[in-house]
């Protein structure tokens, strides 16, 4: 085998009753994510993507149908069980960063091991350093969070991410609140993340994406309707190159 | 759980929200150094007054005519009559608990000494008294057992006595002849001084001479106002008072359930009667400090509230990147903690501080009240303010620990 599955999704179903009408937000998806693949889930509003993040990111669990995330059963696990598997597994990045505001880059990034007691403080702030030195912001350690640029801040929250060591790393639009030359400049960190070895799922609904990604998972009305790997992976760090140079 | 890491983020949120913070803390502060200082205020008035009181004997016991009965209804005047001088000379005869005993009968009237004159009072005691009071000479003697017998137009005047009439002049005063009222007495003696006593009446302001002298002389009277005593020593005070209450019930007459014509009491009650009006003069202060001190909680509770609304994002963030939901209510639970017992410490100096200062200005301008503070009062104070932190705290922190991650991270 060799590679092993990282998300294992069998039949997912997730149904939400509003009012006395149910909506049916997954009607049956099924697919697996192996080690190493940067997956894009694209779709248009409504399509269930959301609902999709939500559940790979163990912040919600299916109606019907098994999810497992690094081999281990998602479904029947209690909120206190899933909390600990994202604060083990996995590293969110969201569009609109949610950094802690008047926080250092340095404590934003040490955040998620505060809650992993088997860290201790020295361990906390070597990783989190390792962490912000493989997002480009070593010097940037002491700024606080509104001294920063939208990249800037987009990556410390990637290094958040990372922190942790996860097996995987969940982008919710990620790039959706920058301009297209930070975009890719994102858009090329993740590349390189990808390029050491890492698992990355990007949720977002700009087509664009898609070629940067080895694989594209395209959702709508609840299920799958296009699920291909990319032969042509476009590299950001050249589409960053090509751009016309910024004036001033 | 680590309670150091939440007590670190805790402690990070409340520095970031350094003035709405101090706000907060002023609620407690406010509250505690109220409520530290209203105990300390009760606490002081009650021992300035017990400690004088004791300062002339707690095991002074007074006997008196019972002038109303439990009711409040008055008796007859025979009743308020009833202590005899047959009473006395049975209590010097039989009361094996009693070391001193005098009769006292005391009147009001005006003293005069050539041109001036002011308004005393008269006892009419025996020899004993100075022992039993606790008063000292300071010129001349003490009246004998033979001007007793005689009814001798002998007297000592207290300080203020002496201040009025002879303007100070103890030796001017010693062996002139004053009139209190319409008699002439001599004076054989000064009393030292003893200044105010708890209840503010001024304790030189006396005239004592022989009992016979004011009985017959100026009361013109066959019974006792009241008689005074001393115990044997203080721990035997309910001893005397028992044995004193039997004997006068002998003397009496009275029987089986009925009722005393007359009222046995101690100093040690007295003080205990002070001691529980001090209580709760002290309890309805506490009190009223308390109610500032709730509103401090209630501050807080307002606070945790908008609190954790306006940052429903960061425990959306918290609870995505693997916070547990009490780790989240631990985490406000602990800010409101901090805030409380950090206000409550601030509290707690501000009270020490203020209270020392009151007290300078009290020996300052000669004032005999203090301000007693209790460690009791600060411990309480202390757990008073946490507990108010855990208490106004929790429903915001259920709040924030109840929130869903996906809601909380898309709150606007």
């Amino acid at each position: 085998m060799g590679i092993s599955n990282i998300i294992r999704v069998e039949d997912v179903h997730r149904h939400f009753v509003v009012g006395e009408e149910t909506v049916r937000a997954l009607r049956g998806v099924s697919f697996t994510i192996k080690e190493g693949e940067f997956v894009t889930i694209m779709g248009s509003s409504g399509s269930g993507k959301s609902t999709l993040l939500n559940l790979l990111g163990c912040l919600d669990t299916p109606t019907s149908g098994e999810y497992y995330l690094d081999e281990i059963s998602v479904r029947t696990m209690d909120g206190n069980r899933r909390a600990t598997l994202r604060n083990r597994k996995i590293g969110f990045v969201f569009q609109s960063y949610n950094l802690l505001p008047k926080t250092t880059a340095l404590e934003n990034v040490e955040l998620p091991l505060f809650y992993n007691p088997s860290v201790s403080a020295s361990a906390r702030k070597h990783k989190a350093l390792a962490a912000l030195d493989a997002v480009g912001l070593s010097d940037r350690i002491n700024h606080r969070s509104n001294q920063m640029s939208g990249g800037q801040q987009q990556r410390v929250a990637i290094a958040r991410a990372l922190v942790n060591d996860p097996v995987l790393i969940l982008a919710d639009e990620a790039t959706g609140n920058l301009d297209t030359r930070t975009s890719y400049e994102i858009l090329a960190l993740f590349q390189k993340l990808h390029a050491e070895g890492r698992t990355i799922v990007f949720v977002t609904h700009n087509p664009e994406i898609a070629s940067f990604s080895s694989r594209n998972i395209v959702l709508k009305d609840g299920r799958i309707i296009d699920d291909r790997y990319n032969d042509n992976i476009q590299s950001a760090a050249e589409a960053l190159a090509a751009m016309p140079p910024e004036e001033d | 759980m680590n309670y150091g890491n939440l007590f670190k983020i805790a402690i990070k949120a409340i520095r970031n929200n350094k003035i709405r913070s101090l706000l907060t803390m002023l609620g407690i502060i406010i509250g505690i150094t109220a409520v530290i200082l209203m105990i300390s205020l009760g606490q002081g008035a009650k021992s300035t007054i017990k400690g004088e009181i004791s300062s002339i004997g707690s095991n002074l016991i007074n006997i008196w005519p019972s002038s109303a009965d439990e009711s409040g209804a008055r008796r007859s005047a025979a009743d308020m009559q009833s202590l005899k001088m047959s009473d006395y000379e049975a209590l010097r005869r039989e009361a094996r608990y009693l070391r001193y005993i005098s009769p006292s009968f005391s009147s009001g009237g005006q003293a005069i000494a050539g041109n001036n004159n002011t308004p005393t009072t008269i006892y009419g005691v025996n020899t004993e008294y100075l022992e039993i009071q606790g008063l000292e000479i300071l010129k001349g003697e003490m009246f004998t057992d033979e001007h007793i017998r005689e009814i001798a137009k002998v007297c000592l005047l207290g300080q203020t006595v002496v201040d009025e009439l002879f303007d100070g002049d103890s030796d001017a005063a010693l062996g002139s002849v004053i009139r209190f009222n319409s008699l002439p007495v001599r004076v054989i003696g000064i009393l030292k001084s003893k200044g105010s006593s708890a209840m503010g009446s001024d304790q030189d302001d006396i005239i004592i001479a022989p009992y016979t002298t004011v009985q017959k002389r100026v009361m013109a009277i066959d019974y006792i106002p009241s008689i005074v005593a001393s115990g044997l020593s203080e721990e035997y005070s309910g001893q005397a008072i028992d044995e004193i209450t039997a004997i006068l019930r002998q003397q009496h007459g009275i029987k089986g359930e009925a009722k005393n014509n007359f009222r046995v009491m101690s100093m040690d009650e007295i003080l205990d009667t002070i001691d529980q009006v001090m209580n709760t003069l002290t309890l309805l202060l506490a009190a009223i400090a308390f109610i500032s001190l709730i509103v401090g909680g209630v501050g807080i509770m307002n606070i945790m509230y908008v609190s954790v609304t306006e940052r429903t994002r960061e425990i959306g963030l918290r609870m995505s990147i693997g916070a547990k939901s009490n780790q989240i209510m631990m985490q406000f639970l602990i800010e409101a903690v901090v805030i409380s017992v950090t206000g409550g410490i601030i509290g707690i100096l501000s009270g020490l501080i203020l209270n020392g200062l009151i007290s300078l200005i009290m020996t300052m301008t000669g004032s005999s009240m203090s301000m007693l503070i209790s460690g009791k009062s600060i411990v309480v104070a202390f757990l008073v303010c946490t507990f108010t932190g855990i208490f106004f705290g929790w429903y915001p922190a259920r709040k924030a620990a109840r929130l869903d991650p996906i809601d909380a991270l898309r709150y606007e």
